[in-house]
């Protein structure tokens, strides 16, 4: 079977133009690949590479060399309106913080993928009242915008958003942290749920329960980290 | 009537050769490109801006010894205005001078069109206080002629819009803009909306801007539209009264007060006209009175 | 698919200083660009040559017409681009009283466009003008009032509706949300974000505000002393900046 999402000897340094020009070498000759309804954890210690790689899977951040291949779509090549076209259709993303705009109320910040990806505005309603429901986001708050709301409603509401529309693949950034344990295990199920229709997924998880339970392989970033001068 | 002789310290009709050659030069343009405002070199006149200038330049242009000039200021050949610019021309000039529409080759005119139909041989000479239609709305010489150019006329419509906003209707009552044969949209100087029909005349219309040295035409039996919308259309309005001297029931009316206890009386704008119905034995609500 | 706007080597000189050099890029449709860079950086002159504001010295700006396709729009004969410029094109002034007619009604100011291309129904105008009105959220018993009367938000958004009522396909803002106070920066920027998504509008953004394209932009250009210094999707540009310049901009920013 064809991966859904294949990473080959990609490489990523920053350089510091403003700091005397200082380069710092931060990923060497990475390889992953991911099945479609497959689970891979990124695993390695604080400040290995495991946010970088997510990132460059999602076209946040450069790479240097290698190919990264999502959906057939070349990352590190492709267009702006490309990325964007897959960030829409093909590879979702459920990051640690909530980014929305001002305003707009909680049922269109979840709905809204769906309606990026072309599917209809009451299709997305539904799934996003299911999803809210799902977890335990009180109804009374639909109608608002999520900029007020605590911390941890606002990452469940972030976590609705993220899975609301049945992307093929899926980058998740620790979608465990900081909830009770009832969401807890809402949101695996969600995940068991992806893999289960065929999503390939890429996971940051601190949580080795969750881990152990959705992932089906880990992989050790810190393998890619290029040796440092001292 | 003998012809009289003009004042022999001036030229023929004030001006000099060379300036009513430029001036003919401009006013051909202009008939050529009816609506079109021509640029010319304006001259002072021994009077003041807003005076007429611009439409003595032109009659001046226009004028042979065999004409017969008559001048009006709002329709009437009494005012100040059209006593002063017609004993001007008696003196320059030593052309005829005459109050009767019917009568007169050349008519200067501030801000009417006379009641009687004009025929072909005639000339009707507008004073133009300011030429361009657009100016209220585009301060920008450089922008509104280029509007022109381009037929860029939209913005036209934002002062009627505005109108109608502001009043149900479109409320401008006076230099009312119109469009010249399809094409070019005009100011017809300060005439009420109600002698907007007229402008397509048998006659020459000539309009003469003194201060802003403009002068664009009308040639005759050209095309004049009166810009509307089409749920709003044009509509030539006039006071609803019969002339108080004359009874007339469609002639432009002034309204006069007559006493401080709110008297007020409706009579002809137009002199001429409105003497030479009642010269016929028109009557009107106070002819009576006014005998008495 | 065919780019709405294909930009070749535009360069545009102030007698010996360079106000933008050889910029090429692509716009395709329902995309959104943002030209960051600090002020002289040549991103309000790019902007001005592309709207047909300025003359460029060199290049094209080729726009894909409705009715002939790609054309040069500085090669086209100036009523067809100032026809763009009332129907296709819409530009969006920082400061709104460059953009609005002040003397007239903000009904009117809507309408002006309409009549521009031919409206003359009095009722469909202003029908059409409390409509969009109502879309850029400015209540429908304010349309008689004229703009003076306006806060500078309403007043730039009355600008947008101004703009937008023809249904362009390409706006051009210069620092639309420049000398707004932060609550109504949001709300602005809020609709914007609706209307571009709504009507799948092309835009092209100056502004030296980051945070303003983070939420418009598909993605960015960044402009030093005329010269394009980096390009690519926004949030790469912003998290992942190349060039010192990019760096320096995107350091320099207060975080809150």
């Amino acid at each position: 079977m064809e991966a859904m999402i294949r990473v080959s000897d990609v490489s990523k340094s920053f350089v510091l133009h403003n700091q005397g020009g200082a380069v710092i070498p931060v990923m060497a000759g990475a390889e992953l690949s991911v099945q479609p309804g497959e689970c891979v954890a990124l695993v390695g210690d604080s400040g290995a590479g495991k946010s970088t790689l997510m990132r460059m899977l999602y076209g946040n951040y450069l790479s240097n060399g290698g190919s990264i291949c999502v959906g057939g779509l070349d990352v590190a090549r492709a267009e702006p309106r490309e990325i964007l076209a897959m960030r829409r259709e093909v590879l979702g993303y459920v990051s640690q913080f909530l980014r929305v705009v001002p305003r707009v109320p909680t049922l269109e910040v979840v709905a809204e993928p769906v309606l990026a990806a072309g599917g209809r505005r009451e299709a997305g309603e539904a799934r996003a009242r299911d999803l809210l429901a799902r977890l335990n986001v009180p109804e009374r708050l639909w109608s608002l915008s999520p900029t007020t709301f605590s911390g941890g409603e606002q990452q469940r509401v972030n976590i609705a958003r993220g899975f609301a529309h049945d992307f093929p693949a899926m980058l998740l950034d620790e979608p465990t942290a900081s909830l009770d344990a009832t969401n807890r295990a809402v949101v695996l199920e969600l995940i068991e749920e992806a893999k289960a229709r065929g999503a390939a997924i890429v996971g940051i998880f601190h949580d080795a329960e969750a881990r152990a339970q959705v992932c089906d392989r880990e992989i050790d970033v810190s393998r890619f980290t290029p040796e440092r001068a001292a | 009537m003998t012809a009289m002789q003009h004042d022999p310290a001036y030229n023929f009709a004030y001006l000099d050769e060379q300036t009513k050659r430029m001036i003919r030069r401009a006013l051909l343009k202009a008939l050529a490109i009816p609506g079109y405002q021509v640029p010319f070199a304006s001259r002072e006149m021994p009077m003041p801006y807003g005076w007429g200038t611009g439409g003595v330049q032109v009659t001046a242009a226009c004028l042979t010894p065999e004409d017969r000039l008559k001048v009006i200021d709002q329709g009437a050949d009494d005012t100040t205005n059209a006593v002063s610019i017609r004993k001007f021309f008696e003196r320059t000039a030593g052309v005829e001078t005459t109050e009767h529409t019917v009568q007169a080759s050349v008519i200067q005119t501030r801000h009417r069109i006379p009641e009687a139909p004009l025929t072909e041989g005639q000339i009707l000479v507008y004073q133009v206080p300011i030429p361009e239609p657009l100016r209220f709305l585009e301060p920008r010489e450089t922008e509104t002629r280029k509007m022109h150019a381009l037929e860029e006329y939209g913005l036209i419509y934002v002062k009627l819009y505005e109108d109608i906003a502001h009043n149900g209707a479109i409320s401008t009552a006076y230099a009312y803009p119109v469009k010249v044969e399809g094409r070019y949209v005009m100011d017809p100087s300060p005439i009420p909306k109600f002698d907007n029909p007229k402008l397509e005349s048998a006659a020459i219309q000539l309009f003469g801007a003194g201060r802003e040295q403009r002068i664009y035409a009308i040639p005759p039996y050209t095309q004049v539209v009166s810009l509307d919308f089409e749920d709003h259309p044009f509509e030539p309005s006039k006071a609803d009264h019969d002339c108080d001297l004359c009874g007339c029931g469609t002639s432009y009316l002034d309204e006069v007060i007559t006493d401080d206890a709110g008297g007020r009386m409706f009579v002809c704008s137009d002199t001429d006209f409105c003497a030479a119905r009642q010269a016929e034995g028109h009557r009107g609500r106070l002819s009576g009175e006014d005998a008495a | 698919m065919t780019p709405l706007l294909q930009v070749r080597d535009l360069t545009k000189r102030y007698g010996a200083r360079l106000g933008c050099g050889d910029v090429s890029f692509d716009l395709y449709p329902g995309e959104v660009m943002g030209i960051v860079g600090e002020s002289g950086s040549g991103k309000s002159t790019l902007l001005n040559c592309l709207a047909g504001h300025l003359a460029p010295d060199e290049g094209q700006v080729i726009f894909d017409t409705r009715a002939e396709g790609p054309v040069d729009t500085l090669r086209m004969s100036e009523p067809a681009r100032r026809m763009l410029g009332r129907t296709d094109w819409a530009f969006v002034h920082q400061n709104a009283r460059d953009g609005l007619r002040m003397g007239v009604s903000a009904g009117a100011n809507v309408g002006e466009r309409l009549m521009a291309v031919g409206a003359r129904h009095y009722g469909d105008i202003r029908e059409q003008a409390v409509d969009w009105l109502g879309r850029v959220e400015i209540a429908e018993d304010r349309v008689d009032d004229r703009p003076r009367a306006f806060s500078g938000g309403m007043q730039q958004r009355l600008q947008i509706a101004r703009n937008l009522v023809t249904g362009p396909r390409l706006v051009f803002m210069d620092e639309p949300t420049g000398g707004l106070d932060v609550s109504v920066q949001a709300r602005l920027l809020d609709l914007l974000r609706g209307l571009v998504r709504e009507m799948g509008l092309s835009a092209i953004i100056v502004t030296h505000d980051l945070a303003v394209v983070r939420l418009l932009a598909d993605r960015l250009m960044v402009m030093k002393s005329g010269a394009v210094v980096e390009t690519g999707l926004t949030d790469q540009v912003l998290d992942d900046p190349q060039h010192g310049y990019t760096q320096l901009l995107v350091s320099s920013v207060l975080q809150v």
